[in-house]
């Protein structure tokens, strides 16, 4: 299918959610969902157990398909319900379409897990090896030949695959796991199995990370570490982060802007500052009495 | 007892079935897909080759071109259709087709007339006299190039795909991964194998019988892919070289040789779960150095072997 441009597209805005609706049967996990994350934005999303985040994530990579309204990734339509509201009117007539999870991803957008996905039986190097394959388009016969010196058809293994493990080599440093590059992902120590996720998720090249729930699972201390590398990755590589959070301290330390859902509705939005102050969010999430710790 | 004609014959069986479970290798080992209907491709490519040399004349190696040709169109069609299926699905997929095939070729009457020559296929009395043309060492040659090609494509980008696919599809797909495409990869190369495996076959015994291609078979195949090792390919040489002379070992204690059989299976999954090699390879590349160094009797230090693999000459 051809892509779809969204006319109205601001070159500013890297995700767009245009009224998101997704529909399980008669539970309505997400719904009338709009938000816009800007380019080197860190967006947060946050909201309490079951308030429809991961299902979010799920609707944005192709994982479900939207029930209404529309996705709009870097200026291109990557999914649409069979509804979307135009003019502030709902045309119903929209031809629903989703494209494959893997069509969307290497488009320029990478996640990861709540409960962590690696590779499990393959080692650290390996996991984020398979990850970067996207700049390596020698096909099946070319595989076949590894010379150096050559024709450009023979040699073309050699010089891509050499190129992968250089990038494998720097993403493994950079994260801090380049010691452990041996070991099977799945004997690793959980923190450090977050740090290959997002290791092997920064492999494919992303505009756009979308990060689910990173500091579950670590210590304060680790937590802290992963709110500097958070920061550092963004200006690194000059991404845009979508991250779903329930540590409270780190989401209002890293993000830019908040977005807070409750039972799938959208509660509001803004800085951590204005957030923090806004008597409906703590009503409906930190509970009315504040007591003073804001985990939930 | 025995004799070279024996050994050998045991041999071009063992390169044969090497080349089937080669295949089946890459589609359950390397991929995670069980199919048991893997005898039905062996008998695609079985029937296109003797069709190929017996009525139209061509030679015995084009003519394994071409059943590897058809058993992988065959199988291309067959994943379009089945390989969104998941797990057992798939399974029972695979199994129904490999019976499918079998049947078909049971019932079917067939006279093809070439050139004033007739040529008859007929249903489950078979099809004798056909030229003897698999020896050891064309057998031989054709498994060595297809192990080496598919330890090299293994160590690629393709293989890892693969691999990917069977440790987490979501995971590789979020890793913009086209697992569909890697799926369909494995089952065409697994039944482009199956169908040259089943020309030599064909070309080896003389005689071809659809009783031959049995779902036993199948399940065979993959006993042997699961007793090497998932995911490991010298694990599959040796899971196939052990399984295939272990019956013919065993022929001096008579009936009981297929209870031993089946009992040796048990035990080794009992002590290595994983199979033989269980995912890891034998480090090819490390044991050729070191029966190199003996022989030159060198004392220098060789750079430190990394990783170990079939390829690992050619590895980058």
């Amino acid at each position: 299918m051809s892509d779809i441009t969204f006319k109205h597209h601001d070159p500013n805005v890297m995700l767009e959610l245009w009224h998101v609706t997704k529909r399980f049967g008669g539970l309505t996990a997400v719904g009338d969902v709009s938000f816009k994350i800007k380019k080197g934005e860190i967006y947060a999303l946050i909201g309490p157990n079951g308030a429809g985040k991961t299902t979010i994530f799920n609707l944005i990579t192709g994982v479900y398909a939207l029930t209404e309204g529309r996705v709009i990734f870097d200026g291109t339509v990557i999914g649409q319900g069979d509804a979307i509201i135009k003019d502030d009117m709902r045309e119903t007539d929209v031809k629903p379409f989703r494209k494959q999870p893997y069509d969307i991803m290497s488009r320029g957008m990478a996640r990861t897990f709540q409960n962590i996905r690696l590779f499990k039986s393959e080692t650290v190097y390996n996991n984020v090896l398979t990850a970067c394959h996207a700049e390596a388009d020698y096909n099946i016969f070319q595989s076949l030949w590894r010379l150096k010196v050559g024709p450009k058809w023979l040699t073309k293994y050699y010089y891509q695959e050499k190129a992968l493990r250089e990038k494998t080599e720097e993403l493994l440093k950079i994260m801090g796991i380049w010691e452990q590059r041996d070991m099977i992902a799945v004997n690793l120590p959980y923190g450090q199995q977050r740090k290959l996720e997002i290791a092997r998720a920064l492999a494919t090249d992303p505009k756009l990370l979308l990060l689910d729930e990173p500091a579950a699972g670590m210590n304060p201390e680790e937590t802290l570490a992963l709110m500097d590398l958070i920061r550092e990755i963004r200006d690194r590589f000059d991404l845009t982060v979508l991250i779903i959070e329930h540590h409270m301290d780190l989401v209002m330390n890293v993000s830019d802007r908040i977005f807070v859902l409750n039972f799938g509705k959208p509660l509001a939005e803004g800085t951590p500052a204005e957030i923090q102050s806004n008597p409906e969010v703590i009503e409906a999430y930190l509970g009315k009495e504040d007591d003073g710790d804001g985990d939930a | 007892m025995f004799s070279w004609y024996y050994i050998e014959g045991i041999l071009i069986q063992s390169c044969y079935t090497l080349l089937i479970v080669l295949g089946l290798s890459i589609l359950t080992g390397y991929t995670g897909m069980f199919s048991f209907g893997h005898a039905g491709f062996v008998c695609i490519g079985a029937y296109v080759s003797i069709l190929c040399t017996m009525a139209f004349g061509l030679p015995y190696w084009l003519s394994l071109i071409i059943a590897g040709l058809a058993a992988m169109l065959l199988g291309a069609g067959l994943g379009k259709i089945t390989l969104n299926l998941k797990g057992d699905y798939f399974c029972i997929a695979t199994l129904g087709v490999g019976e499918a095939i079998r049947l078909i070729f049971n019932n079917l009457q067939l006279n093809i007339n070439v050139g004033g020559k007739d040529f008859l296929l007929d249903g489950a009395k078979g099809v004798a006299s056909i030229p003897l043309h698999t020896t050891f060492k064309s057998a031989l040659v054709i498994v060595i190039i297809f192990l080496t090609a598919t330890a090299l494509l293994m160590n690629s980008k393709h293989g890892r795909s693969m691999l990917a696919v069977r440790e987490d599809e979501l995971a590789a797909q979020m890793s913009g991964i086209n697992t569909f495409r890697s799926k369909m990869l494995a089952m065409c190369m697994s039944a482009l194998y199956a169908g040259i495996a089943g020309g030599m076959m064909a070309h080896y015994f003389g005689y071809l019988q659809p009783k031959m291609f049995l779902m036993t078979k199948s399940t065979e195949y993959t006993i042997m892919v699961i007793f090497g090792g998932m995911g490991s390919i010298t694990g599959s040489v040796l899971g196939t070289v052990l399984l295939c002379a272990l019956p013919e070992l065993l022929r001096a204690v008579g009936d009981w040789r297929l209870v031993m059989y089946g009992l040796a299976v048990i035990v080794i999954m009992i002590v290595r779960p994983k199979g033989l090699m269980g995912g890891k390879e034998l480090p090819v590349g490390r044991i050729c150095r070191a029966i190199g160094r003996v022989f030159t009797k060198k004392k220098k230090d060789l750079p430190p072997p990394d990783g170990g693999s079939v390829g690992e000459e050619a590895s980058v």
